[in-house]
């Protein structure tokens, strides 16, 4: 592990993550959509095994881009009956460290908290890390593959990962 | 004092109900079925199912494959109670109750490893993997009359399996499971014969969530196909934006006569059968699966037909099936296998817990196809699960406060039919409902449908 990183590869992260949680606290799922890279993957590995590979192991959540791209479309329906009406969530990304980087991409973990709130549903916080492999794209990134680890032993009460996390 | 509050007022109220209605009432004669909602959400009738239901009933408690070598373990609960599964240094299968004959404590807690031994770290007892007692620290203080070889590890009454899945007894009078099993042996057969090894394993990665409804509500909803077109409408779409062909297919010389029929197995257990019209990793490719899948796919069925024969591998191959074992498994066996318990920890939310089940030594590329075609549709982050969990958390809350002005539920679909019943229709969940209806009341159900 690095003690510390370039200090400008972190800044420009940070502004980066901060933008992707206000999309996605405000559902503005197109917008979040535009950060993908055209090879994009989103992941949640599971509880029992946040460092397997989803070639091998049962994941929460292990999306291509074109799954992406369907998550959205079925996230913007109300025929998505587990967030509609749409969780309402905040996101508190924090300890943000550069893992790698290179004139390529970047590689960046943070911790991250996420409150979400329902109208006669279930709410709760998921809590855990992102790892996040951005792909340098003029002066800012596009998510090559975005991994979402969940810290608890079992989803349990959190019951269902139907929003972006 | 039982009248003196409003609270108190209603619980007696409820007492009471509960032995004017029954919990079912059951008259195909009359093309009358109907469900008392008491019975999801009364307390009571909870601590009464955990006598009448799961302790007499043969309950799933993990697979072959998740215990593969000697000292191998897993600890979970089962029927309740925590469990320690493990294939002893002789290779027997084990089931203990998780707590030291001492003073109680867990003995294991870590979720699955290898060991030769079990050790309780409040006072030191350690016990071998076959469950006897051998070491007691300071043990010279006790009296002659200790005696080690009375205070091994407790094991479950019963434990025995069929086909690499395995099942926990707490009653010493019911028959054997293989007889307990009846016509649900079939399907499993079904499930397990996709693969060429005739063995399956438990795939890395459980999910473990809970759902906020009563546990009988997630028997209904896991093979009941009316909810199909409205719940899963965004699924559905998934698919068809995939360029697969969702319509059910038509024409001559089909494995299954209709498009999929719902069936009695006997002793509670049921099924709904379906010929497979949305792709099975084992083998029927669909376009979600990637072109580069293709030639493996097809491989898979042509092993199929050079092991089982033509007609078997079709009926293999080419329908799915959502099995009930009662009374609280379900393994589906369609886009891929899910086997799926839960456990009622309040009377208004259950404890799920899913593997993924693939064919022992299956390709990479096969297994990534599994995975991947599993995912589409279910689990936490699936495109369809989140919408069941939620469809039963609004019937729990829905009927939670409203019971006593609405006391019952219909489930007739399909009963004034003559010969089978459709996966739609609803004899699968009277054939749940009958049988646990038996098991709470002691009355054999009196009409057959």
């Amino acid at each position: 592990m690095k003690q510390f990183s370039d200090n400008a590869d972190r800044v420009a992260v940070e502004g980066f993550l901060y933008y992707e949680a206000a999309v996605l606290d405000e559902w503005k799922l197109d917008a979040w959509l535009d950060l993908m890279a055209d090879d994009a993957v989103y992941l949640v590995p599971p509880n029992e095994s946040p460092d397997s590979d989803p070639n091998d192991t049962l994941f929460i959540i292990a999306d291509d881009i074109h799954r992406i791209r369907s998550r959205v479309k079925r996230l913007k329906s109300p025929d998505a009956h587990a967030e509609y009406p749409p969780s309402r969530t905040r996101r508190l990304i924090t300890n943000v460290r550069i893992l790698d980087s290179s004139e390529r991409e970047v590689k960046a973990t943070s911790n991250f908290s996420v409150h979400r709130f329902r109208r006669g549903g279930k709410g709760g916080v998921y809590v855990g890390r992102y790892i996040h492999r951005l792909v340098r794209s003029g002066d800012s990134f596009k998510i090559a593959e975005r991994r979402a680890i969940l810290d608890a032993e079992e989803l349990g009460a959190l019951g269902a990962v139907s929003f972006i996390l | 004092m039982l009248f003196a509050a409003g609270k108190t007022n209603r619980t007696f109220g409820h007492y009471l109900l509960m032995h004017l209605e029954p919990y079912i009432i059951d008259n195909p004669a009359q093309d009358d079925f109907r469900l008392n909602r008491e019975t999801l959400v009364d307390p009571k009738i909870l601590q009464l199912e955990k006598c009448r239901v799961f302790d007499t009933c043969w309950i799933y408690a993990g697979h072959d494959s998740e215990v593969a070598m000697p000292g191998d373990f897993i600890t979970r609960n089962v029927a309740g109670r925590p469990v320690i599964m493990t294939r002893d240094s002789q290779s027997e299968m084990r089931l203990f109750l998780n707590t030291c004959r001492h003073r109680g404590a867990k003995v294991c807690r870590e979720r699955s490893g290898n060991t030769k031994r079990f050790y309780c770290f409040y006072h030191g007892w350690s016990y071998n993997n076959d469950g006897a007692l051998v070491a007691v620290p300071g043990d010279d203080a006790y009296p002659d009359s200790f005696d080690r070889s009375e205070l091994g590890l407790m094991e479950v009454p019963r434990f025995e399996q069929y086909r690499g899945f395995w099942f926990a007894c707490f009653d010493r009078n019911i028959p054997d499971l293989e007889t307990y099993l009846e016509g649900a042996k079939e399907y499993i057969d079904l499930v397990v014969d996709q693969s060429p090894t005739a063995t399956m394993e438990i795939i890395t990665g459980v999910q473990e969530y809970d759902v906020e409804a009563n546990w009988k509500l997630l028997v209904e909803n896991s093979f009941d196909d009316y909810h199909l077109h409205s719940t899963h409408s965004t699924w559905l779409e998934y698919m068809r934006d995939a360029g697969v062909n969702i319509k059910v297919p038509k024409g001559e010389g089909l494995v299954l006569p209709k498009r999929g029929i719902g069936k009695n197995l006997g002793n509670g257990h049921a099924v709904i059968d379906n010929l497979n019209f949305r792709g099975r990793p084992v083998a029927a490719w669909i376009s979600i699966y990637g072109e580069e899948a293709k030639p493996i796919v097809e491989a898979a069925k042509t092993e199929l037909v050079d092991r089982l024969g033509e007609k078997r591998a079709e009926r293999v191959a080419n329908t799915n099936r959502n099995l009930f074992v009662f009374p609280n498994l379900m393994i589906n066996d369609g886009s891929s296998v899910t086997v799926r318990t839960f456990w009622p920890a309040e009377v208004d939310r259950m404890e799920v817990t899913a593997w993924a089940l693939g064919p022992v030594d299956e390709s990479r590329e096969m297994r990534r196809v599994r995975l991947d075609a599993f995912l589409t549709f279910y689990g936490p982050g699936g495109f369809a699960t989140p919408d069941d969990v939620e469809a039963l958390m609004q019937v729990q809350r829905g009927i939670a406060e409203t019971v006593n002005e609405v006391p019952w539920s219909v489930m007739t679909r399909g009963i004034a039919k003559e010969g089978e019943q459709l996966n739609s229709d609803e004899l699968h969940l009277r054939t749940f409902w009958r049988r646990w209806n038996e098991l709470m009341t002691g009355e054999t159900a009196a009409a057959a449908e």
